[in-house]
């Protein structure tokens, strides 16, 4: 383990990427209060983790990466913070967002964007790209971020790192700042899966504060295995489409072949919905974020953005200028969706199409499928500002990790080699509250993978 | 006024369920606490709390619904009604749209014009309440105070059955009454635990189409469901009168100049863009729940009272007086059960107990076994009804048995005819010329002589006997 002051020292040399939204200062001296408390039998004893600016924390402000929330501090803490903390872990910091999740780049935040760990012309994905270039850049072991439609998975994948979106319901959402609330999850950044999967393993479980967290036992975590022998996994050909980035393809061909040496069957199946996974995220996630949303009003927290005559008008100003384009934008778009003449058309329908992607899923499973393995992303990091005026190309770069969290499975992404020095991500899709065998597999293919060799 | 027309009135009728704690958090929802004392990141609606349904609540619902014979579903869905507003901390209330826990349900009552009728339940669903915003506590500003954000409560529509504002005041009652019978709430309108809005049309007597209706709002006592629905029939007969139309709009009750006025169009407009809650699922309740709590659901007043009437041979008025509450129901069957003859019995409740309760906070202060002990005691010649009433005070006030309270006070009638026969004996002695006039055939003097008798017991001589002793003794040579 390491002590306070070696951890703040680390996290302080790489302010460049401007991962980090705690202040050094602020950030040594509870370091060193929280290992002063730290309970030395706890599993994950001395260990630093960051954690989103939208899980809420005593320690530090939780602001979303919005200004909306600029400065606001919690009573009380997220049931996964106050576990990682019962298990020992130090909360090393608040990680810079996409403002309130909504994001692909980590160029949505109200405190600046964050710099790719080994390019400073890219973007470290997003939303949760703080977390993940924290844990990318090697000063930290281990982050929490979190999903609603691939915002670990997508950031892990351009950093390098592991990244693990459970189950839903496997980890509770207490604390975690609502973005579409039926699909969100808190994950974890890993410099391993193993430092990935111990963090999860401390957070999941049971809360009877949160009614969408299922009533069972944390994940046991699973030893590496010999082998896959036994292992069904799938490559759903929706997942490689002919224009596929040639790189991020002959990772994954690779990873395949490696998949196959450690025993695993090799079985191409189909997910026929997957095209439809998009754009029916864009309907369903804006249409939660708006009702979520509505509580940033500037009547009891956050700041108010005066010049308010009346309430109508307070509603205006702090709301139009607390919220950045990114927000403003989905709020409109799930309020359409919801009105009054235009919920069958679109929010209808899209549940609908929700429970289609989620039997692709369950049939493919049905067959006797274990695991699904995919590219994580269609492309490598991309750079800063690149698909800034383009909100569909950004929407775009999540087009295989929303699948999982429409259909509720637990996915993971690990590093499987790199592409002109940039990393690339190899997918896990598991079946739910299974996590344990997708990560063995992890395990066996990280094991032999030659993670950051150009592939 | 209303000659030739008939109004048709449908009510929303708003009750706080009686729980502990709130809908969705631990809070406590007790009245009258300081502002936003009774709060929590749930019902404040800080970011990243979740709610966390209050199963007593649920119970409480169920409960009432199965109470006006609504079909309870085994799934129903929580639904988000968003709109802005200082006392909504979330932006949204959690309430129920297109999959409500219960539908289709009755409620039988008195009509003042029409006696016994029934008028349909359409729906009855779960939400949370909102808090209060205090708009005349701070000069040019509003206040908020949300502890009552997050109290559990439950809406019942009704169908447009009423027919005019008594009846409607009538339904109100009565599901006013049950639902206290049920412990589901205290239904107290002064403080917000029961609220009504109305939707009221008006009609040529003999015509069935339903017309362009209004909400009437702010109807904040019991004194004023009436009163507002026969105004704002007035107003609309009226407009028709004088060949206007009834527009569709909100209209306010101001009780204080006893009008309704139109609401601002502007804050009705509303879109509440419905959709299922995501953080809660479904609401799901077993077959067996539901059996379980209708099978101990309480006989409900209007059963109760038949039942009394039939069982206890008592009169519908009777009936109706010791049926309605509940805790005197109780008691006066309790009463019974401890032996107390039926109709002796409800006189007693119906006056001495309920004169005392009436006078101390409704307590029934006379333990049922101790009133059917009193009934017994006069019944059997012990005590006479006026010394019954005073040891019925004596017990309420300090309690005690009563044969020991009423011998304690001296007021045990003396039925030992040696004791009798004394007292009669001096009063034949002190009253020679009236004793010779009764004995002459002025048989009417046998109640100067009990009297006389009555006043030498200092009113303890058992008045039967002693005029059977009388009898006796008059009847004897002289």
């Amino acid at each position: 383990m390491s002590d306070a002051k070696a951890i703040a020292d680390r996290l302080t040399k790489v302010r460049r990427l401007n991962a980090l939204l705690t202040p050094s200062k602020d950030l040594r001296k509870s370091l060193t209060a929280q290992a002063a408390a730290a309970r030395p039998t706890g599993v994950l004893y001395g260990m630093p983790v960051a954690v989103k600016d939208n899980i809420c924390t005593l320690e530090f402000t939780t602001s979303c990466g919005s200004r909306i929330l600029e400065g606001y501090r919690s009573p009380y803490e997220a049931t996964a913070v106050a576990k990682l903390k019962a298990a020992g872990a130090l909360i090393a910091g608040k990680t810079n967002c996409d403002e309130f999740a909504m994001g692909s780049s980590t160029e949505h935040s109200a405190y600046g964007r964050v710099i790719h760990p080994l390019d400073k012309a890219r973007v470290p994905g997003g939303s949760s790209g703080g977390s993940a270039a924290l844990v990318g850049s090697g000063a930290i072991p281990a982050a929490l971020g979190s999903e609603t439609g691939g915002s670990v998975r997508q950031p892990a994948s351009f950093c390098g790192v592991v990244g693990i979106k459970p189950t839903y319901g496997r980890v509770s959402r207490y604390g975690l700042v609502a973005f579409g609330s039926s699909l969100d999850q808190i994950g974890v950044f890993g410099r391993s899966v193993h430092d990935a999967a111990r963090v999860l393993s401390v957070i999941s479980g049971r809360d009877p504060r949160d009614s969408t967290c299922e009533d069972r036992d944390p994940l046991r975590l699973p030893t590496v295995p010999e082998s896959l022998q036994g292992f069904v996994i799938g490559l759903p050909r929706e997942y490689f489409p002919p224009e596929l980035d040639p790189g991020v393809r002959r990772a994954c061909e690779r990873a395949v072949r490696f998949l196959k040496e450690q025993g695993a069957a090799i079985r191409e199946v189909s997910l026929p919905h997957t095209a439809y996974a998009v754009p029916t995220y864009y309907v369903l996630a804006p249409a939660e974020a708006s009702s979520n949303l509505a509580r940033y009003d500037g009547v009891r927290y956050g700041p108010r953005f005066n010049g308010a005559a009346d309430l109508r008008s307070l509603y205006r100003s702090t709301r139009g200028q607390g919220f950045g384009p990114e927000v403003r934008r989905r709020i409109l778009v799930g309020t359409y969706v919801l009105s009054a003449g235009y919920y069958d058309a679109y929010y209808r329908r899209a549940q609908q199409m929700r429970a289609l992607i989620a039997q692709d899923f369950r049939n493919v499973f049905d067959r006797g499928v274990d695991l699904l393995f995919t590219p994580t992303t269609p492309t490598p990091a991309f750079k800063a500002g690149e698909k800034l005026g383009d909100p569909i190309a950004m929407y775009l770069s999540d087009i295989f990790t929303v699948t999982a969290n429409l259909a509720g499975l637990p996915a993971m992404t690990l590093p499987i080699g790199r592409v002109k020095g940039l990393p690339i991500g190899g997918q896990l899709i598991g079946q739910a509250f299974l996590e344990d065998e997708m990560i063995e597999a992890a395990y066996a293919l990280e094991r032999v993978v030659p993670a950051t060799d150009e592939a | 006024m209303a000659s030739g027309w008939e109004t048709v009135i449908g009510l929303e009728t708003h009750v706080q369920l009686r729980t502990k704690s709130k809908m969705f958090c631990g809070c406590s929802t007790a009245f009258g606490a300081p502002p936003n004392t009774q709060v929590c990141p749930v019902c404040l609606g800080l970011p990243g709390a979740l709610p966390v349904p209050n199963g007593e609540a649920i119970r409480l619902a169920v409960r009432a619904a199965l109470a006006l014979g609504c079909t309870v579903h085994p799934k129903s869905v929580l639904a988000r009604k968003n709109y802005f507003y200082p006392d909504l901390p979330k932006g949204y209330q959690i309430s129920q749209h297109d999959q409500p826990l219960a539908t289709s349900g009755t409620l039988s009552f008195i009509s003042p014009e029409r006696g016994g009728v029934s008028a349909g339940i359409i729906r009855l669903h779960v939400e949370e309440d909102a808090g209060k915003s205090i708009h005349d506590r701070f000069p040019k500003a509003t206040a908020v105070d949300l502890n009552r954000s997050g109290v559990p409560l439950i809406e019942i529509v009704s169908a447009p059955d009423l027919r005019s504002p008594a009846e409607a005041r009538a339904y109100l009652l009565t599901l006013k009454q049950q639902l206290e019978y049920l412990g589901i709430s205290d239904c107290d309108m002064e403080k917000g635990s029961l609220r009504v809005d109305a939707n009221v049309s008006v009609r040529r007597a003999g015509a069935t189409e339903l017309n362009t209706r209004t909400e009437v709002k702010n109807i904040n006592s019991f004194a004023f469901v009436e009163k507002a629905l026969t105004v704002e029939r007035d107003r609309q007969i009226a407009v028709v009168e004088s060949g206007g139309a009834v527009m569709q709009q909100t209209m306010l009750y101001d009780s204080k100049e006893n009008a309704v006025r139109p609401q601002r169009t502007k804050e009705e407009s509303h879109d509440y863009r419905y959709f299922p809650e995501p953080d809660l699922p479904p609401l799901v309740l077993t077959p067996e729940f539901v059996a379980e709590q209708q099978s101990d659901l309480p006989e409900l007043p209007s059963a109760k009272r038949d039942r009394f009437a039939a069982q206890y041979a008592l009169s519908r008025e009777h009936a109706a007086v010791l049926t309605a509450s509940r805790a005197v129901a109780e008691y006066y069957e309790s009463v019974v059960h401890a032996g107390a003859e039926a109709q002796a019995a409800a006189n007693w409740v119906m006056t001495e107990a309920l004169a005392d309760a009436g006078d101390h906070q409704e307590q029934l202060r006379v333990p049922p076994a101790a009133l059917a002990q009193i009934v017994a005691l006069v019944k059997g010649g012990t005590l006479s009804h006026q010394a019954a009433k005073r040891v019925f005070a004596e017990v309420a006030a300090k309690g005690g048995d009563p044969r020991t309270v009423a011998e304690a006070l001296g007021l045990v009638q003396v039925a030992d005819t040696n004791v009798l026969a004394g007292w009669v004996s001096d009063v034949l002695g002190a009253h020679a010329t009236e004793v010779a006039r009764y004995r002459s055939g002025e048989t009417k003097l046998m109640g100067f002589l009990l009297g006389q008798v009555m006043r030498a017991s200092r009113g303890k001589a058992d008045p039967k006997l002693a005029q059977r002793v009388l009898e006796e003794k008059l009847a004897s040579a002289p």
